[in-house]
């Protein structure tokens, strides 16, 4: 399947140590920036149980879950410690100050 | 070699790319090329990176020059001052210039640099604004600051600050108004932001952070500075230093290809196999440099492409960074990007303003930050560029290369391998022998009892574990450490040791706390941000501006979220009172939202539930019309005050509780407490407010009103105890809000009233509260002023507009085929 970098719209919509999910039809994915302007994006579901992403503290490359705080890892969406669990990750770039998510992926099963 | 059979090239633009690369030309092929220069500047090839200590007054012209006009000479390059290339030829293989002069080329090299970006504010272009990239522009600032008077520097990276660094010494009354909140924010962490920003204002320079310019005011010639939030400078010259763009403009013209710059191979050949370009100007696999250390690596592959030999292209380059500001010491270098505490070291020594971190990623070094000590900056650089794994030396990697090979020392070694008048304690100058000779001649235990009698670690704490070391040394198995409890694992200060640095140090800044008290972390981490951002909040309010991204979701927006990451919204029903209005409103928003369940809470007021995130601010709006404010049933602040009927219909009723309560939940509601707080008013000592088990409770008797606090109804059950009586009203209200305040000044973050009112003492809160008449009014007086800087209803802000980033999707993708079908 070929990439198809969708536009987000510019690094500043998102806050830093923030988030914010982008609404597909087949699911919710939420894009993190980190204080260092990298971005990351998960899918906006907590491995342990559903809990908006999006809506964690994001400290580092990690975000805790807003419901019962697992840590959840930016780069690979694997839980931290003890918790085990993984949320789906999705390809995304910063480029000239712009994001992009491949929607080849996101949009696919 | 015949002169003819040369090949022919051209160069536009003499800057530092041109000067570099012809270097490396002649060096390695000195007669293969007929060379001609186009340069638009008026003057030889100089080193632009030095302008800054020429406008400083630290070197001359003469003394930055890097090619003089016997250089050219001797090389018989035909160098065209002044002279402006205006269009390429690519058909004629010919440039054209301003001046209408033709010139063919063999090959042509483009190293026209950038131009500097105008923000683009109306008064942009009144006389008196420059920007900071050659020599012209120099001499505009030293003619201005000749005259003196005010300057304001637009733009707080490199260039902005050194240009005001050097208009300060000139003698200018000079301001920086950078629009990010930390200065140099592409190469400085906010630790190390913090310190420069510090050292900067110590120049005298102010600095304005987070500001916005919107205009530049004048008759002709600047006079001011317009900032968004309305201020405005005063400014005899404004230079503009926001940021530069690759000028690519000749080359787009001449149908080559650019992007941001101009786009080049590895061997800096652009779509036209001969032409190059080099420089600031170009574009390579994605990216544009603005400082020398690229260009020099590709004007080497430029040179040896051009002398024809075939070596390994340019690969793109890691950057490091050095403010020229004589005084400040500060290197970054990599990737520093937040890390996890696991892949950080930080090293921080308060006392001589000093801040090391070092990144690494799978045991190597990504990225370096150093501000007071850079000595080691070219190390770690180099063993960045060079991927060391340098897990061998993790250890010591901080302290610096002169560490390197030695022994790694147990912390209680180390100090007991000190000299006696080796500095423990630098922000008080205590070393360790006046330390060694007070705990054995005073019999000190305790590192309370180092504190209070030598003062070592007293002050910014930094040194704590130090004294515990030389404790445990002296004292030998005798010593047990104290039950600290410090703060988070980024520090060994407890709580209440932070609160009352906070104050005493006057830290108004994340950054300033994490570097005056030697945080380890280079950030904090999610246990103790929300904690300094609320002391922060309480210590000075009304300046520090709240962190929201330090708190968690349900004080960020304002609403409770539930398990299906829906929210709930609880409207204020003051003292538990309502309306048929506000009822019909309550109705009137769940059927338009349906929203699907409707609970009357146990804090006498009414829940909605299962309200979508996006749809909040709407809702809110509504509520808002009707009346109603945010209930706070999300905040670390005043939830309820829950109260019985009273006098007002009650037969046993001694006071007006529900009109007391009232008045308390509109006058304490609001600003933010170190954990939630509920109160309660009952009208006679049957209670039915239930007020003896909440954080402070009134029970009404015929003579006034008894005051009791630290009542516990959840996690942990508690009946209150009683502070005192007062006979009035009044004095009820006066004597709460100072409970609230003192609560809020003296709590450590998450602690409810009764966890304080234990770890303090019920006596010493009494005596606060009920004794000391003037201490309380202070305490009230101080209350109020908290309450100024948030008394605004949190639903209506969001409601018209605020952080609407928080409620709205960054982009809604919906399914175009499918809707389609569907219609
Ligand atoms: C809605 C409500 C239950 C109800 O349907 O009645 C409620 C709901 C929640 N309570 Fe409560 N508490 C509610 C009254 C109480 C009461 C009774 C009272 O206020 O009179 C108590 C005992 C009194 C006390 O606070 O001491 C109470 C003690 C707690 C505790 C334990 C606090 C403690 O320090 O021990 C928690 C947990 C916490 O705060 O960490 C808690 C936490 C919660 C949370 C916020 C759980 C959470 O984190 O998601 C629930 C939020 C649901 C929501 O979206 O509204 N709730 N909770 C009540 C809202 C009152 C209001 O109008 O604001
Ligand atoms: C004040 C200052 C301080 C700096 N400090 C540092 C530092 O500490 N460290 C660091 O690494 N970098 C620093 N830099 C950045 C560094 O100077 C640049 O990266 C470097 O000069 C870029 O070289 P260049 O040859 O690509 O462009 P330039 O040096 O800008 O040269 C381009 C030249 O081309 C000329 N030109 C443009 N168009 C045409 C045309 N059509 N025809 C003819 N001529 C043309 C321009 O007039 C200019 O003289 C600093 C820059 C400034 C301004
Ligand atoms: S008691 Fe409070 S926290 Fe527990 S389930 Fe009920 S509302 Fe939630
Ligand atoms: S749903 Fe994320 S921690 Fe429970």
């Amino acid at each position: 399947m070929s990439d198809f970098w969708f536009d987000l719209g510019p690094l500043a919509a998102l806050p830093v140590r923030g988030a914010r999910i982008v609404r597909t039809p087949r699911r919710d994915i939420a894009v993190f920036r980190t204080a260092g302007d990298e971005v990351f994006a998960l899918e906006n579901r907590c491995p342990h149980k559903g809990g908006p992403l999006a809506d964690g503290i994001v400290h580092g490359r990690k975000v805790a879950c807003p419901l019962h705080n697992w840590i959840i890892n930016l780069e690979d969406g694997e839980a931290a410690g003890a918790d085990k669990g993984c949320a789906r990750t999705f390809p995304v770039k910063l480029e000239n100050g712009r994001i992009y998510l491949d929607m080849g992926v996101a949009a696919a099963p | 070699m015949q002169q003819a059979s040369r090949r022919k090239l051209v160069v536009l633009g003499n800057g530092m790319a041109a000067g570099r690369v012809l270097e490396e030309l002649f060096a390695r092929a000195p007669d293969r090329h007929r060379v001609t220069v186009f340069g638009a500047e008026p003057r030889v090839n100089y080193d632009r990176i030095m302008l800054s200590p020429v406008l400083a007054g630290e070197k001359r012209f003469e003394d930055i020059v890097v090619h003089d006009d016997a250089w050219y000479a001797r090389h018989q390059v035909d160098l065209r001052k002044g002279e402006t290339a205006v269009a390429i030829d690519r058909q004629a293989r010919t440039v054209r210039t301003a001046s209408g002069a033709v010139e063919p080329y063999d090959e042509l090299v483009i190293a026209t640099g950038s131009r500097p970006i105008l923000i683009p504010v109306p008064g942009a272009d009144l006389a008196g604004v420059v920007t900071f990239r050659d020599l012209d522009d120099v001499e505009a600032m030293l003619a201005a600051a000749g005259r003196g008077g005010n300057a304001v520097v637009i733009g707080g990276g490199l260039l902005g600050l050194e240009a005001a660094a050097g208009l300060a010494l000139k003698g200018m009354k000079t301001i920086v108004v950078h629009l990010m909140p930390t200065l140099m924010e592409r190469q400085l962490d906010p630790s190390a932001a913090y310190l420069l920003q510090k050292a900067i204002e110590k120049r005298g320079i102010e600095v304005l952070t987070g500001a916005n310019t919107s205009a530049l005011l004048g008759d002709g010639r600047v006079e001011a500075v317009r900032l968004e939030d309305g201020r405005t400078l005063p400014a005899d010259l404004v230079v503009m230093a926001v940021g530069i763009r690759p000028h690519g403009a000749i080359a787009a013209a001449a149908g080559l290809e650019v992007k941001r710059g101009i786009v080049v191979d590895d061997h800096m050949r652009t779509t036209d196999p001969d032409i190059y370009a080099v420089g600031e100007c170009v574009e390579h696999r994605g990216a544009c440099y603005g400082l020398v250390a690229p260009l020099y690596e590709m004007a080497r592959v430029l040179a040896a492409r051009l002398a024809g030999e075939e070596g390994p292209g340019y690969a793109g380059s890691a950057l490091s960074t050095k403010l020229k500001v004589t005084g400040v010491d500060l290197f970054s270098a990599g990737d520093f990007s937040e890390s996890d505490e696991k892949d950080e070291i930080v090293l921080r020594d308060p006392a001589r303003g000093v801040y090391k971190r070092v990144v690494l990623r799978d045991n190597r070094i990504v990225g370096a930050v150093l501000y007071g000590d850079t000595a080691d900056g070219s190390w770690y650089f180099d063993l960045l560029k060079k991927g060391a794994d340098v897990s061998e030396l993790r250890d010591t990697l901080i302290f610096g290369q002169a560490y390197q090979g030695g022994g790694v020392l147990d912390p209680r070694a180390a100090v007991a391998a000190l000299s006696d008048d080796a500095e423990i304690c630098g922000c008080n100058g205590i070393c360790k022998g006046v330390i060694t000779r007070a705990i054995t001649a005073k019999g000190l235990a305790s590192l309370e009892d180092v504190r209070a009698q030598t003062k070592a670690s007293a002050s910014c704490g930094q040194c704590t574990s130090k004294v515990e070391a030389l404790l445990a040394f002296s004292l030998g198995d005798s010593y047990a450490a104290a039950a600290r409890k410090p703060m988070c694992k980024c520090v060994d200060l407890t709580h209440e040791e932070v609160r009352g640095l906070i104050v005493s140090r006057a830290l108004k800044s994340q950054p300033a706390v994490w570097q005056e008290l030697g945080w380890k972390t280079s950030c904090g981490c999610p246990s103790c941000r929300p904690a300094i951002n609320y002391y922060l909040l309480c210590a000075w309010p009304g300046e520090y501006r709240d962190d929201a991204q330090s708190r968690f979701v349900n004080e960020r927006v304002h609403a409770n979220i539930q398990k299906d990451g829906t929210f709930s919204v609880v409207p204020r029903m003051w003292g538990g009172l309502t309306t048929a209005n506000e009822l019909r409103a309550i109705a009137d928003v769940a059927d338009k939202f349906k929203i699907p369940t409707i609970k009357v809470t146990g804090g006498q007021r009414i829940d909605l539930l299962g309200v979508r995130k996006e749809d909040l601010p709407a809702v809110w709006a509504d509520l808002n019309a009707a009346g109603m404010v945010s209930g706070q049933a999300y905040a670390k602040g005043l939830r309820t005050v829950k109260t019985c009927v009273g006098t007002e219909w009650c037969r046993f009723g001694t006071q007006d509780s529900t009109g007391l309560g009232v008045k308390l939940e509109r006058f304490l509601c609001g600003s933010w407490t170190p954990a939630k707080v509920k109160l309660a008013v009952s009208g006679c000592p049957r209670n039915c407010a239930e007020a003896t088990v909440k954080d402070i409770g009134i029970v009404c008797v015929e003579s006034g009103y008894d005051i009791h606090i630290a009542g516990a109804a959840g996690l942990h059950v508690r009946a209150t105890d009683l502070l005192g009586h007062v006979t009035t009203e009044e004095e009820a209200i006066e004597h709460v809000a100072a409970v609230m305040q003192l609560y809020r000044e003296q709590a450590v973050y998450l602690d409810r009233v009764w966890k304080w009112v234990e770890k303090t003492g019920l006596e010493k809160v009494r005596a606060a509260i009920m004794d000391d008449h003037d201490g309380r009014k202070a305490l009230v007086a101080r209350f109020k002023k908290s309450q100024r800087a948030v008394h605004r209803d949190p639903w209506a802000e969001r409601a018209a507009g605020r952080e609407l980033h928080e409620f709205m999707p960054l982009a809604v993708l919906a399914p175009a085929r499918r809707r389609m079908a569907a219609e």
